[in-house]
């Protein structure tokens, strides 16, 4: 008993001296950052080894930021779900200093009342991109601007829906190339709507970093495959993301699906490579389809094989996904999660899959549909999140997001 | 950074209160210079007299009970400018300052008024000078906007709009001026909706 007693005591002495010894330093440190120098905290910051920090995505714009956006390295999205009580004047009161937060955080510069200012100053083409759920209009009284297809996706036979990561009033996308970034961006965003909102979820996820690939490469998921390959670029983009007429809050605007995908990587292990690339219809090194050699080869789904099979098998991802027309293209623009292990070993991970289309109805749905009654890829993939939103069109400096919809 | 025994009070928030004022004395002691140029626009702010603006205003939103305005004054003119008074239609006001008192940093009406030299801005913030709201006649929801109307020596006022935002912090102990320390006034951080 005694023994155990020291042993303790000595522990506990030990303890508080280190964590003495840290706190000193760091004092030591601080006071010598400012003695040497007279230069403001960002000048120390912005001293990077390239421009990664400082790279800057306009907030202002008729549409906003975030989605044809080349993707940032790091991404989380928040869901709220709006407190009982916050109505319009509210949500307009809500959306005016979010607003002035986002055009703030995104060119480096600290929000109104930021108490860490010194984590702001590298935006790192840090995007805030706001999202309105179903209930969000209901609550504002503006059910009839809703866009119609902005409503829960229906259920499929291959949902594994989880609450945790299902549904919201309300989405903060914040997309950037540093993780502090994010996480200051994030912890200003949500001071700012807990007094009218709580939140539902939040979903951090990542990409290869900045500079690591060419701008412009398609991301490699969790699976190890190319994924993205087929989204549309340029005007087909345009064509298929945004919706360019009709009411103020409808110009300009686009939605968002949010599903959370499982990879059920102990069961893809078993696979062979050739199973892999069977079951998505893509060499896995390459991204190529089966029937040619370069990662944009159109595949070609009348090629035959020697036994008279097709080259892209049926069952195939990208013979299920495969669309022509661009109107009824998706936009991909999907972050790896990557949770803790359990202690077997066994991986939480998986798939933030978010995408952009004009009309959820026209243009998601009809592909997930397809691929939730024929996709080999089922087999190692499993949905357990959900959510829409409509992507209302963005400001000019002086207004804010949300204005037609709630002004 | 010594630690600074808190005062027992039965009145909710005042440890964290004391806590908060501690900290702001501390980072203000550290060299923690005011940066117009890092502060970017104000929401809505409308300045009337050049001799003085207002950048980046805001308020603390309050359910209830006092409250503070915070910005960055600058004065691009060749002399110093005081402020004499502020007023808005939200709230009787006071101008404050943050001081020493029995070892404990409390803010208490600033005497003179605030000065902002010639050639220089001067900020507004918890835990320095500020404009006190001492009893808002509604809540100050977050998002509000708040008119304010700076009186300057020798005539001339500058009014300008400030967005009301969440904050946990600014919550001073505020001592009117006379030797009784009185239990903090500040509201709890929970601001409403």
């Amino acid at each position: 008993m005694t023994g155990g007693s020291l042993h303790r005591r000595h522990l506990l002495t030990g303890g508080v001296a280190f964590v003495a010894g840290v706190a000193g330093a760091a004092g030591a440190a601080a006071v010598s950052t400012a003695s040497t120098s007279d230069s403001p905290q960002r000048t120390v910051d912005a001293a990077a080894a390239d421009d990664t920090g400082a790279g800057v995505v306009p907030f202002y714009g008729p549409r906003q930021a975030g989605v044809s956006t080349e993707p940032q390295a790091h991404a989380s999205f928040v869901a709220f779900t709006l407190n009982a009580g916050t109505d319009r004047a509210a949500l307009a009161r809500m959306m005016r200093l979010l607003t002035d937060d986002a055009a703030r955080l995104t060119r480096g510069v600290a929000p109104l009342g930021d108490t860490e200012p010194e984590l702001a100053t590298l935006p790192a083409r840090l995007t805030v991109t706001f999202g309105f759920g179903p209930e969000l209009y209901r609550a504002a009284g503006r059910p009839e601007r809703r866009p119609s297809s902005v409503e829960p996706i229906p259920p499929f036979a291959i949902d594994r829906l989880e609450e945790a990561w299902t549904g919201g009033d309300l989405l903060i996308q914040i997309c950037a190339d540093d993780p502090l970034t994010v996480t200051h961006a994030q912890r200003m965003l949500i001071k700012d709507t807990r007094p009218f909102a709580s939140v539902r979820w939040v979903q951090r996820g990542f990409r290869r970093s900045r500079g690591a690939q060419a701008p412009g490469h398609t991301q490699r998921n969790i699976l190890g495959q190319l994924d993205g390959t087929a989204n549309p670029r340029d005007a087909a983009q345009d064509t298929a993301v945004w919706v360019t007429g009709g009411e103020p809050w409808l110009r300009d605007s686009t939605t968002l699906v949010i599903r959370r995908i499982r990879a059920e990587l102990e069961t893809w292990d078993l696979l062979s490579t050739a199973d892999k690339e069977n079951a998505v219809g893509r060499r896995l090194a390459t991204g190529a389809p089966l029937t040619g050699t370069h990662e944009r080869d159109q595949p070609d789904f009348t090629a035959l094989d020697t036994v008279g099979f097709p080259v892209m098998p049926n069952h195939a991802h990208v013979t299920r996904a495969h669309v022509t027309d661009d109107r009824l293209k998706i936009l991909r623009r999907p972050y790896n999660y990557d949770g803790a292990a359990d202690a077997a070993g066994r991986p939480d991970t998986g798939l933030v899959f978010a995408a952009y289309q004009a009309d959820i109805a026209r243009q998601y749905l009809p592909i997930q549909r397809r691929l939730a009654e024929r996709d080999l890829l089922n087999e190692w993939t499993t949905p357990i999140g959900s959510a829409v939103f409509a992507i209302p069109p963005g400001c000019a400096e002086g207004g804010w997001i949300g204005e037609p919809v709630l002004g | 950074m010594p630690i600074v025994p808190l005062r027992l009070s039965r009145r909710r928030g005042l440890a964290a209160v004391a806590l908060v004022a501690t900290a702001a004395a501390f980072l203000a002691g550290c060299g923690e210079k005011s940066d117009a140029d890092a502060a970017g626009a104000a929401p809505s702010p409308s300045a009337s007299a050049a001799v003085l603006t207002v950048k980046d205003p805001w308020v603390k939103a309050a359910a209830s009970g006092m409250t503070a305005a915070f910005g960055i004054l600058s004065n691009d003119t060749d002399r110093d400018v005081t402020i004499t008074s502020v007023t808005s239609p939200a709230s009787p006001m006071e101008l404050h300052e943050m001081a020493m008192k029995d070892g404990k940093m409390v803010m208490q009406p600033k005497a003179g008024g605030i000065v902002v030299k010639a050639k220089s801005t001067h900020e507004l913030k918890p835990g320095g000078d500020h404009l006190m709201l001492m009893n808002p006649s509604a809540p100050i929801k977050p998002g509000d906007e708040v008119t304010f109307t700076l009186a300057l020596a020798g005539g001339g006022s500058v009014v300008f709009t400030a967005i009301a935002k969440p904050f946990a912090g600014a919550g001073e102990s505020y001592d009117p001026g006379g030797s009784m320390p009185m239990p903090s006034g500040m509201p709890a951080p929970s601001a409403h909706g």
